[in-house]
C-alpha cells in the first residue's frame, strides 16, 4: 500500500533523449496503466521506478520517501516481467520464496505465505516443478505469485500479457484486475495494447516520444483526448482525421475537403479566420446519409452485428466508419458527421481546442 | 535429432563420406586397434619377436610402483591446473561481464593468448623464471630464495602448473563469458527486485546456472591438463629433475619413444584411453540432464 | 527539508561506491590483461637485445637496439647451440601445416555431415557413431602405432604425414552436422521442387548458410594445426621440415644460459605472429562458433 509521486522525470540514453519530464502523482491503490507505442518510453518509465534503470534528472517518491538513490533491492516494490524471468534453476516454490527468503523470514511463515498465494493464483499443485515444465500463462502466474507473497508497496507490470495467446490474455487481464483490487495494492501497468489499458486502468498515462500526452481516467481519454496522438491511439478503429479551416467568428469549422461548413455543437473556439484546425470524428459516429461526405467505400469488414466500411473522400482522404448492420457493399455512400461528436484540434499542434478555448 | 525430408540416392553420400572414413579407418582405428593389440604383446630383449602376454603388461604397469606415483602427479597437476585456470577464468569473466567502458577492448585482450600454443608457454615462462637470464628467475634468487626449477622438483612441478593453467585461462574465459552472457538479464532483475544483493545474486542465481558450462570446462581441463601439456613438460623440463614432473602422458612418450618398450607403453596408452572415455561419457550424460533452457 | 538532504547525502554515498566498484572491476581486469601481455611483452623486448645483455640477465624493460638483427638471424639463420633452422623455413612449415589442417578438415567434415544429414543409407548411423568415437582420443593416446603407420606408408617427413592423421577427427564433422540439423526441411523441399539436386543444393544453400561456422572452425583448426607439439616432434626429424613450434623448443635444449636467447626470444615472437593475428582479425566468428561447439 502506498502513494507514488514521479517528479519530472527525465531520461537519456547518451545523445538520445528517452523521457522529457514525466510528472505522476499516483494514489494508493490504484491501477495505473501506462500505454503508448513502441519506443515512447513506457518501460524506461516503469524501470526507472523499479531501480534498474536511473533517471538523468527527476525524482521518484514512494510513500513520501525519496527513493530515487536506492537500488531495486531496497525499494520494497515487485515486478512481473514480459518473459516472467523465472529463476530457471528452482522450483516454483523456491521462485515464490526466494525474496522472502532473503528477509530472513522464518520457514514456516514463508509457506504459509507461498501457499496462500498458490490457491489464490490457482497453482497450488505445481510448487514443485520447474519453470520450463509449466506453460506460458501458469509461468505467468507463477511471476505473479512472486511479487504476491511479498506484499510490497507496488506492483510493477511490464507487458506481462503480451507473449500470451489471445484468449489466455483476455482471461489473464481479468483476473489480475481482479486480483489488483482485492490485494489494494497500488500498481502500474505497462502497455502497447490500448483495449488492454481501457479495460485495467483506474486512470491512464498515454505516452508519446517521451512525454506523457494525457494522464486522465479512460472515459475522460475516450471522450475527450487532450491531442490528435492520443485520439487517434484510443479506440479501435483510430478516429478519422479531417483538416479544417476555422470560419469568420469561430463558430464553426470549413472541410478543406468538400468545403462543408460545421457549426460547434459545444460554442466557438478562439482565434482569427483562417485557423488551421483538424477535425476528428470517430468511425462508429459516422451516419449514412446526404448532405455530408462522399464516402467510395471500397473495402467492408462484416464483424457480425457490425461493418467496418474502408472508403475515401473525393480528394483522396482516406475515411473509416463502422455502422450497425451487415448490409454493406462497395460503393458510393453518403456520410454525416453528428456534431455532438465532432472534436476539434489545432491543426498544428494536433492540441485539443475547447470551446472559448 | 534426424532430418525428415532428405534426398534420394546411396552413390553419393557414400562418396561423401569416404574421405573422412577413410583418414578416420587409417590414422585412428588402425593405429588404436594397434595400440590396444600392443598392449597385449612383449618383446624380447631384441625387439625381434613380440609374445602375447594377455594383461600382463597391464597388471605390470598397474602394481609399478613409480607408475602409480607418476598417476598421483599427474592427479596433482591436473587439478592444480584445472582449479587455478576455472578460477580466475570465472573471475575475470564475471568482471568483464559487467557493464563498463572498454568491456569490448578487455574480452578482446583476455581471449587472445588461446592462440598461444602450450609449448609456447612454457618457452615464455621458461625466459621469465630460468634462473640466470630470467627477470622472475633472477629476482627469486636475488631476495635469498634458491630458485633453480633444473633442480628443485616441487619448483619444477610448479612452474609446469603455473605454465599450463596460465594458458588454459583463455578458453575459460570463453566460455564462461558466453556462459554469463547467455544468463537473460530479466532474471538477473528479478533477483535484484527481489531484495538480492550483487555477491547473494551470483552464488544463489548466476553459478547454479553456470554449472553444466563449469562442469565441461571441468572435464575439458583436465583431458588438457592430461594430454596437451605434454609440449609443456617437454619444452620445460623434460619430466625432471628426475621424475618431478613425469606425468602419465610423458611416461607413454618415454616409455614408447626413448626407451622403446612398446607394450608397455601400448598398455600405458590403452589404460589413458580408457579413462578419456569415462569422462567424457560422464560429461555428456551430466550436461544432458542438467540443461535448463 | 530534512528529507531532501537525507536524499542527496545517499545519492552521494551511492554514486560514491558505483564509482568505487567500478574502480575494482577495472583494476581487476587491467591485472588479468597484464598477467597475460606480460610474458609476451618481456619476450619482445628481449628479442632486442644482443645475446649477452640477455646471458647477463640484465635485460630492462625497454627496448634494445638490436630488432633488426635479430629478427634477421632468426629468420634467415636460425639460432640454438647447434645448427639452427632458419624461422622463415620453419614458420612456413608451419603456416602450410595449420592452413592444410584447417582446409582439409573443414571440407571433409562439410561433405560428411551433408552425407550423413541430408541422405538416408545402410550403416549411416554406424558411421556417424565410428567418427564421433574419434572425438575421445587425442593423437597423443596412439602415437606409437600412428607413428608406425605413416613409416609403412612412407609418410614421415613430408607435408602429409604431418596434416593428414590430424584431419581424422570428428570435432568439426559434429559441429557441421549439429548446424545442418537446424537448417530448416522447406529448404531442402523448396531446392526439390525447383529441380536442384543434392550436389546443387549443398553448393548454392548449404555452403553459403555455413559461412559463419566455417569462418569460426578455420580460426579452431588452424591454432590447432599451428599448435600441434608431439606430433611434429614425433614425425619429422629431417630439420628442414620443422615446424616453428617443435623446432623453438629444441632450439633451447636444455635451457642451457649459454643459448642464442636473442635469437630464440625473436623466434618466439615470429612463432606466436601468425595464430594471435588470426585469432584477433576474426574474433567474432571465432567465439561464437568455439561457443557452440560445446553443444
Amino acid at each position: 500500500m502506498a502513494t507514488l509521486n514521479l517528479r519530472h522525470i527525465k531520461k537519456s540514453f547518451g545523445p538520445t533523449h528517452v523521457l522529457h519530464g514525466v510528472d505522476l502523482d499516483v494514489r494508493d491503490g490504484e491501477m495505473i496503466v501506462i500505454v503508448g507505442a513502441s519506443g515512447c518510453g513506457k518501460s524506461t518509465l516503469l524501470r526507472i521506478v523499479a531501480g534498474l534503470e536511473t533517471a538523468s534528472s527527476g525524482d521518484v517518491i514512494i510513500n513520501g520517501q525519496n527513493v530515487t538513490p536506492l537500488e531495486p533491492a531496497d525499494r520494497d516494490v515487485a515486478m512481473v516481467f514480459q518473459n516472467y524471468a523465472l529463476y530457471p534453476h528452482m522450483s516454483v516454490f523456491q521462485n515464490m520464496a526466494y525474496g522472502l527468503k532473503i528477509r530472513g523470514m522464518p520457514r514456516d511463515k514463508i509457506i504459509k505465505r507461498v501457499d496462500e498465494a498458490a490457491k489464490l493464483l490457482g497453482i497450488g499443485a505445481l510448487l514443485e516443478r520447474k519453470p520450463r515444465q509449466l506453460s506460458g500463462g501458469q509461468r505467468q502466474r507463477v511471476a505473479m505469485g512472486r511479487a504476491i507473497v511479498r506484499e510490497p508497496k507496488l506492483f510493477l507490470f511490464d507487458e506481462p500479457l503480451s507473449n500470451l495467446d489471445a484468449k489466455l490474455r483476455v482471461q489473464m487481464r481479468a483476473e489480475i484486475r481482479q486480483l489488483q483490487k482485492r490485494l489494494g495494492v497500488t500498481s502500474l501497468f505497462v502497455t502497447h495494447d490500448q483495449v488492454e489499458a481501457m479495460t485495467l486502468g483506474d486512470r491512464l498515462v498515454v505516452m508519446h516520444a517521451g512525454h506523457a500526452a494525457q494522464i486522465a481516467t479512460p472515459m475522460e481519454i475516450w471522450e475527450k483526448p487532450a491531442d490528435t496522438y492520443v485520439a487517434g491511439f484510443i479506440g479501435s478503429p483510430s478516429m478519422n482525421f479531417l483538416p479544417a479551416t476555422l470560419i469568420q467568428g469561430g463558430g464553426a469549422a470549413q472541410l478543406d475537403t468538400n468545403g462543408l461548413i460545421l457549426p460547434f455543437a459545444d460554442g466557438p473556439r478562439a482565434g482569427e479566420a483562417g485557423r488551421k484546425l483538424t477535425l476528428g470524428i470517430r468511425p462508429e459516429h459516422l451516419r449514412i446519409g446526404q448532405g455530408g461526405l462522399e464516402l467510395l467505400v471500397d473495402l467492408v469488414e462484416p464483424l457480425g452485428g457490425e461493418s467496418v466500411l474502408h472508403g475515401k473522400l473525393p480528394d483522396g482522404t482516406p475515411l473509416t466508419a463502422r455502422l450497425q448492420g451487415a448490409t454493406y457493399a462497395d460503393g458510393q455512400m453518403g456520410v454525416i458527421l453528428p456534431l455532438e461528436w465532432l472534436h476539434v484540434f489545432d491543426g498544428e499542434t494536433g492540441k485539443r481546442i475547447e470551446a472559448g478555448a | 535429432m534426424e532430418k525428415k525430408v532428405y534426398f534420394r540416392g546411396i552413390a553419393l553420400p557414400y562418396f561423401l563420406l569416404l574421405p573422412q572414413l577413410i583418414i578416420t579407418g587409417l590414422f585412428f582405428f588402425w593405429p588404436a586397434g594397434q595400440a590396444v593389440y600392443q598392449s597385449f604383446l612383449r618383446e624380447d630383449a631384441f625387439g625381434l619377436s613380440s609374445t602375447f602376454v594377455g594383461f600382463e603388461n597391464f597388471a605390470d604397469v598397474l602394481s609399478d610402483p613409480t607408475w602409480l606415483q607418476s598417476a598421483l602427479r599427474t592427479l596433482l597437476f591436473s587439478s592444480s591446473v584445472a582449479v587455478l585456470a576455472l578460477g580466475f577464468a570465472l573471475f575475470l569473466a564475471v568482471q568483464a561481464d559487467k557493464h563498463i567502458r572498454g568491456a569490448n577492448t578487455y574480452k578482446t585482450l583476455l581471449i587472445w593468448p588461446y592462440a598461444v600454443a602450450p609449448a609456447i608457454a612454457a618457452v615464455l615462462w621458461l625466459f621469465m623464471f630460468h634462473p640466470s637470464i630470467g627477470l622472475f628467475g633472477r629476482m627469486l634468487n636475488g631476495m635469498g630464495i634458491p630458485w633453480d626449477y633444473k633442480l628443485n622438483g616441487n619448483q619444477a612441478m610448479l612452474l609446469i602448473i603455473l605454465a599450463a593453467a596460465w594458458k588454459q585461462v583463455s578458453y575459460n574465459f570463453i566460455f564462461f563469458l558466453a556462459g554469463l552472457q547467455s544468463i537473460p538479464k530479466a532474471v538477473l532483475e528479478a533477483a535484484s527486485i527481489d531484495g538480492a544483493r550483487p555477491m547473494r545474486r551470483f552464488w544463489t542465481v548466476v553459478f547454479p546456472l553456470l554449472s553444466p558450462t563449469a562442469f565441461f570446462l571441468l572435464v575439458v581441463n583436465l583431458v588438457y591438463a592430461f594430454f596437451d601439456t605434454f609440449g609443456i613438460i617437454h619444452s620445460l623440463t623434460q619430466g625432471g629433475p628426475g621424475k618431478a614432473t613425469e606425468t602419465l602422458i610423458y611416461r607413454v612418450y618415454t616409455d614408447g619413444v626413448m626407451n622403446l618398450n612398446f607394450g608397455s607403453s601400448a598398455a600405458q596408452s590403452v589404460i589413458l584411453m580408457i579413462l578419456v572415455v569415462c569422462l567424457t561419457v560422464v560429461q555428456f550424460r551430466y550436461v544432458e540432464r542438467k540443461v535448463h533452457y | 527539508m530534512g528529507a531532501t538532504l537525507d536524499v542527496n547525502a545517499l545519492a552521494d554515498r551511492t554514486r560514491r561506491r558505483q564509482r568505487r566498484e567500478a574502480f575494482v572491476t577495472h583494476l581487476c581486469l587491467i591485472i588479468g590483461v597484464l598477467i597475460f601481455a606480460f610474458p609476451i611483452y618481456l619476450t619482445v623486448i628481449g628479442s632486442t637485445h644482443d645475446v649477452n645483455t640477455i646471458g647477463r640477465g640484465d635485460v630492462p624493460l625497454v627496448p634494445g637496439g638490436e630488432a633488426v638483427a635479430n629478427y634477421a638471424q632468426a629468420w634467415g639463420v636460425g639460432g640454438g647451440r647447434f645448427m639452427g633452422v632458419p624461422a622463415g623455413v620453419m614458420l612456413m612449415n608451419s603456416i602450410i601445416m595449420a592452413m592444410c589442417v584447417a582446409i582439409g578438415k573443414i571440407v571433409i567434415s562439410l561433405t560428411s555431415a551433408y552425407a550423413v544429414v541430408f541422405f538416408r543409407f545402410p550403416f549411416r548411423m554406424l558411421f556417424f557413431w565410428l567418427i564421433f568415437i574419434t572425438l575421445m582420443l587425442p593423437v597423443e593416446v596412439r602415437i606409437i602405432p600412428t607413428i608406425q603407420v605413416m613409416v609403412d606408408l612412407n609418410m614421415t617427413n613430408t607435408y602429409q604425414g604431418l596434416i593428414v592423421p590430424l584431419i581424422a577427427s570428428a570435432t568439426a564433422t559434429l559441429l557441421f552436422r549439429q548446424f545442418f540439423l537446424t537448417i530448416p526441411d522447406e529448404y531442402v523441399e523448396a531446392a526439390k521442387i525447383d529441380g536442384a539436386g543434392p550436389i546443387r543444393f549443398f553448393v548454392d544453400v548449404v555452403l553459403p548458410l555455413s559461412r559463419t561456422n566455417v569462418a569460426a572452425l578455420f580460426v579452431i583448426l588452424f591454432i590447432f594445426g599451428w599448435n600441434q607439439y608431439l606430433w611434429p616432434l614425433l614425425i619429422v626429424n629431417d630439420r628442414s621440415m620443422e615446424t616453428v613450434v617443435v623446432g623453438l623448443t629444441k632450439m633451447i635444449g636444455s635451457g642451457d644460459a649459454q643459448n642464442e636467447w636473442n635469437v630464440i626470444m625473436a623466434t618466439a615472437v615470429l612463432a606466436l605472429l601468425p595464430p594471435v593475428a588470426v585469432v584477433f582479425l576474426m574474433q567474432r566468428w571465432f567465439v561464437k562458433g568455439l561457443t557452440e561447439t560445446e553443444k
